[in-house]
């Protein structure tokens, strides 16, 4: 008997009995759909955390000289206490650095801290207040959908203008036009002249809960010490370009503090590269524990098979008994219960690739975890959906193949 | 009857004999004794002849019937069918010569009962490795001579008793066996459809088709052109009848 006839007799079979089928195929279903699912979700995050968490956070070839790193997962201590111990950037860093760099770059200071923001009786709380310099948004790349951004004369000269997030201007405005009121940041009252395009959020994280003043405004005092810097923001148009930056801005800082050829840097140069190895970390071991919960599941859905396969072999023993008396060979009846084995972990197999990639679609659509389907996984489920129907259906298939006619056909 | 040939280990049988068995013993151990089903069973059977096997069950009926239709090996003898020596053969070889010279025929039908009667008939053609066309128009064919030919695509359900059993006769014939070998063929059919089933033996053997049957109802017997009557292992008698 040919494989083809083997398969068309599987399918026959398992149609004949869809109850008892859907039963068996249901493990392999659920380890291939959530393999797919698990996958496209790590793989999602993955493009997500390359692409546009790296960008949001840090900007495109923009490197932030800093007291210490932005991104810091599971630092000691005492690493923390040292670098707490660090002078802090300044104003006139930044001024130096600036004038010293021969790359053409645009640059931006930035502060940070939480504030409550209010209008009239409304309250936003927990506010992010950036006091940056002008070119900030350029260089994070925010999209004013209404009014302007403020000038570097605004800037220079600190005059309490305001720029709000989206969420920030719907709390207080409502409706109502933003532009040309008062806000109140640290009892100052700010005139909002432009609102930031929603951008969502982050893995959960809002982004749209912030205001950015001018760097020399009054709120400079509510987020650092006169003449101090969160950050100075360095984007250069290239790669190439910013890491030549980057070697220029630590040659400028380490002469400014004094630092001899042995010392170690007191300050750091932070690139999005920092935050991506360690997603990277992350993602490894998900991509090594995803697939063991999957091939875990597999493996209950290939038992399952194998006792109903078992069943199956014991509930047709009389079937089998006729075919061997009209010519089956063992090699026949071995193919045919294969065949059913297989044919049933396929279209679990291919039941599970649908629903994998239907989930996928639905956490992407409800969830702020962004997934996208990974091609890998689904030729992964495929095969191992089609392997668990072959390596769970030898057995019972043997047992068939081995049946001897005679009390075979005696069986009631 | 013809001429008998004197049999010898290592000779041949003579050309026009279908089915020869020599000293054809078979032994069971069933751990605490040994069980001798047969003790030396010599038949021979021609071409186109129609032979009923009869004994009182533990005669050893059956477990000729199972060694003649290459289901079992004996312990020791010889079995040539249509020529060839088929008592030494290994298992994928037995199930070759079931598939071409044997055409079986149960007391319970054995029709798979979720295909039809096409399917059924069918299901040999396929272990032959012929072509779904091919297939289908023999087992058209085979059911035809039957009388089925417009019950192909019922299911055994919707057929009565004597209907099945006559699907498990074209089953059985459309592989174009050496011989046609029936295990109680009327066991489950009353006796109306019992002669009707009887007819259609007759007119296969008339048509040329070697029959046996294995039977312990005397006059089911009655229509076999020769009856072998089995006792405790042995052949008792082997008498043909006045046709």
């Amino acid at each position: 008997m040919p494989f083809y006839e083997a398969f068309r007799l599987a399918i026959q079979t398992i149609r004949a009995q869809k109850l008892k089928s859907s039963f068996s195929l249901l493990g392999v279903f659920v380890g291939v759909s959530s393999l797919i699912a698990s996958c496209s979700i790590a793989n999602g995050v993955d493009r997500y955390m390359t692409e546009k968490f790296a960008q949001t956070l840090y900007g495109v070839n923009t490197f932030q000289l800093r007291r210490q790193p932005m991104f810091v997962p599971n630092v000691p201590d005492s690493v923390w206490r040292a670098w707490r111990r660090r002078p802090r950037i300044r104003f006139s860093d930044a001024d130096a650095i600036t004038k010293g760099l021969t790359v053409p770059v645009i640059t931006a200071w930035q502060s940070s801290d939480q504030v409550t923001v209010t209008f009239a009786n409304k309250e936003a709380r927990d506010i992010e207040l950036t006091a940056a310099s002008e070119r900030y948004f350029d260089i994070k790349n925010l999209d004013i959908v209404i009014g302007r951004p403020f000038t570097g004369e605004e800037n220079r000269s600190g005059v309490p203008v305001a720029v709000l997030g989206d969420a920030v201007s719907k709390r207080l405005f409502a409706d109502r036009p933003p532009l040309g009121r008062s806000v109140r940041i640290g009892g100052v009252p700010y005139r909002v002249i432009g609102v930031v395009a929603h951008q969502g959020s982050l893995m959960g994280f809002p982004l749209d809960r912030f205001v950015v003043v001018p760097a020399l405004s009054p709120a400079q005092n509510l987020v650092n010490p006169p003449g101090i810097l969160d950050a100075f923001l360095v984007k250069a148009h290239s790669d190439l370009e910013m890491r030549e930056a980057m070697s220029q801005a630590e040659g400028i800082m380490r002469s400014r503090r004094h630092l001899r050829p042995k010392q170690d840097n007191n300050f750091v140069l932070d690139t999005s590269e920092g935050i991506q190895r360690f997603w990277a970390g992350i993602s490894n071991i998900l991509n090594t524990v995803i697939p063991g919960i999957v091939v875990v599941s597999l493996v209950i859905g290939g038992i399952v098979i194998m006792n109903i396969m078992l069943m199956a072999v014991a509930e047709r023993t009389r079937e089998i008994g006729l075919r061997k008396s009209l010519g089956a060979r063992r090699r026949d009846v071995l193919r045919q219960f294969l065949a059913e084995s297989t044919a049933i972990a396929a279209v679990g197999a291919v039941l599970g690739i649908i629903a994998g990639i239907g989930l996928t679609l639905l956490i992407n659509k409800l969830s702020p975890l962004p997934a996208s389907v990974s091609p890998t996984s689904v030729v992964f489920g495929a095969l191992m959906g089609a392997g668990v129907g072959i390596v769970f259906g030898v057995y019972p298939a043997t047992r068939a193949a081995r049946l001897d006619p005679i009390a075979a056909l005696r069986q009631e | 009857m013809s001429t008998v040939q004197l049999f010898r280990t290592g000779d041949t049988p003579l050309p026009d004999v279908i089915i020869l068995t020599h000293k054809l013993t078979r032994e069971y151990d069933m751990g605490s004794e040994l069980v001798r089903a047969l003790r030396g069973v010599s038949v021979q059977i021609q071409k186109n002849e129609y032979v009923a096997v009869m004994g009182p069950s533990g005669s050893g009926k059956s477990t000729l019937m199972n060694l003649i239709g290459c289901l079992d090996t004996p312990t020791s003898g010889e079995y040539w069918l249509n020529g060839q020596k088929v008592s030494d053969l290994a298992d994928d070889e037995l199930a070759r010569i079931r598939n071409k010279e044997i055409g079986f025929v149960f007391q319970t039908f054995n029709l798979l009962p979720r295909a039809d009667a096409l399917h059924n008939v069918e299901l040999p053609l396929i272990y032959a490795g012929l072509s779904a066309r091919n297939r289908r128009e023999r087992a058209a064919h085979a059911l035809q001579r039957v009388g089925l030919g417009d019950r192909m695509d019922h299911k055994p359900n919707e057929l009565s008793g004597g209907q099945r059993q006559r699907v498990a006769i074209a089953r059985a014939l459309v592989n174009e066996p050496s011989i046609l070998l029936a295990d109680e063929p009327t066991g489950n059919l009353d006796s109306t459809t019992s002669s009707e089933i009887m007819d259609v033996f007759r007119e296969l053997h008339h048509q040329g088709q070697t029959v046996v049957m294995v039977t312990h109802e005397q006059d089911i017997a009655a229509h076999a052109a020769r009856v072998i009557t089995l006792r405790d292992g042995l052949v008792a008698t082997d008498q043909a009848r006045a046709a």
